[in-house]
């Protein structure tokens, strides 16, 4: 797949940078302000997207993008789990999916336990699933269907 | 009232694109069509008139929120929509590369 | 408000009327686009800000799925004239929709008038919400600290459809078969 004019590929250089710190901001924010896990991923996964086809398939190593890809989403589900299963153990009750760290003030942002935490893991997870699905479509379509 | 029979009528226009067309991505569309009906059905339900979003920002005291159970539920379900419209469009590549056509009459009659 | 609730949900019909009846493909594409973001709109005049964003990107990225899928196939849909389509059908047609309509009816005016929700079993969730989870955004208290399993299940279902695709287009699990 070729990419696009140089005008697209300029903007691009400058703008998915900006995007991607955008969708960091509301993952960590995630407590606070609407948003959280799941609205952030898909813009993290949304800014990378915006770089695949900006700059087209001939240009990137898919494959490798692909790989690491597929790496990074499970570790991101297995954190999750970790991060559940420690509830169990630290939380003096003996249920999964505890809140055990401190919760502080309500406003503040070190505040709500084990929710920033589990609100990075998913958006790792949601984004790494999308660009997943994504590379995996474009390589079907650049090694079979051509 | 009438906004939830024009939500049920989206529905309604979905379930007829699965059943009655031919193409494939029209049956695809149709199910996605019915996924967005759901989900703005049970928006629709825990709305309260007057109310604001269901997030305590400071100064503002003690009003009436819309209910959070709703959207909490259905945020998870739009995700989950479009990963299955992706598996559904896998799929319907599949089936274009080893048949040549998208019309599910002429994909029950060759074989191989 | 609920006026402009009603003529964004008519606009959303339309679309998507003529999104099923359209010729060629690229256009019933565009149509789907338009159910998309009126749902956006609608989202936002029922005061749930959360579900605004993860929509508008969510059917951006589809958007461009669809249309990848479409250029690289045909792009139009054969007409092979109408075959038998008697009046036996659209009759049966109608009956089934009227009695779909009727029971809907039936069955939610059993529901509040919209607007004036009860909201019997979410005041046990609002009121201990901020100080019980210690976060300020009672949509995220819920989904991961009330609701911690249903998040579980939402990401297993995500992995499992990434595995789907990547199984269904034979990315992975190919031996060898010398080239």
């Amino acid at each position: 797949m070729k990419g696009m004019t140089i005008i697209v590929k300029k903007v691009t250089e400058i703008i998915c940078g900006v995007i991607f710190l955008y969708g960091i901001y509301i993952i960590v924010h995630g407590h606070l302000t609407p948003g959280g896990g799941f609205a952030g991923g898909t813009i993290i996964a949304g800014s990378f997207i915006l770089l695949v086809l900006a700059f087209g398939s001939e240009f990137l190593a898919l494959k490798k993008e692909e790989t690491g890809s597929s790496i990074l989403e499970s570790s991101a589900i297995l954190i999750f789990i970790v991060i559940a299963a420690l509830g169990m153990l630290m939380g003096g009750v003996g249920i999964f999916f505890v809140n055990f760290l401190p919760k502080g003030t309500i406003g503040q942002l070190i505040s709500a336990g084990v929710i920033p935490l589990f609100n990075i893991a998913v958006g790792m997870e949601v984004a790494a699933a999308l660009l997943t699905i994504f590379l995996a479509l474009l390589i079907y379509r650049d090694e079979v269907l051509k | 009232m009438i906004i939830y029979i024009l939500t049920v009528f989206l529905f309604l226009i979905g379930l007829y694109g699965v059943i009655a067309k031919r193409n494939l991505i029209k049956i695809v569309i149709g199910i996605a069509l019915m996924e967005y009906s759901v989900n703005l059905f049970l928006i629709l339900i825990g709305y309260v008139r007057g109310g604001t979003a269901p997030i305590l920002t400071e100064g503002l005291g003690q009003k009436v929120f819309v209910d959070p159970l709703p959207q909490a539920m259905v945020l998870t379900a739009i995700v989950i929509g479009l990963a299955t419209t992706a598996l559904l469009l896998a799929i319907a590549i599949r089936i274009y590369k080893k048949y040549g056509t998208f019309d599910i009459r002429e994909i029950k009659n060759l074989k191989g | 408000m609920e006026l402009l609730l009603i003529v964004i949900l008519v606009l959303m019909i339309g679309g998507a009327i003529f999104s099923l009846e359209a010729r060629d493909l690229l256009s019933a594409v565009i149509a789907y686009g338009i159910v998309g973001f009126g749902l956006v709109i609608c989202f936002l005049l029922l005061q749930a800000p959360d579900l605004a964003l993860v929509q508008i990107v969510v059917e951006t990225i589809t958007l461009i799925i669809m249309i990848a899928v479409i250029l690289n196939s045909t792009r139009e849909e054969k007409e092979h004239g109408k075959g038998k389509r008697s009046v036996v059908f659209v009759i049966f047609a109608f009956v089934f929709i009227g009695l779909f309509l009727y029971f809907f009816n039936r069955t939610t005016s059993t529901l509040s008038v919209f607007g004036e929700h009860m909201m019997r079993m979410s005041k046990a969730y609002i009121q201990p919400g901020a100080e019980g989870t210690g976060s300020a955004n009672l949509v995220t208290g819920v989904i991961f600290d009330y609701r911690g399993y249903d998040t579980l299940g939402e990401a297993t279902i995500l992995f499992t459809a990434v595995i789907g695709v990547l199984t269904v287009l034979r990315l992975r699990g190919r031996k060898e078969q010398g080239k």
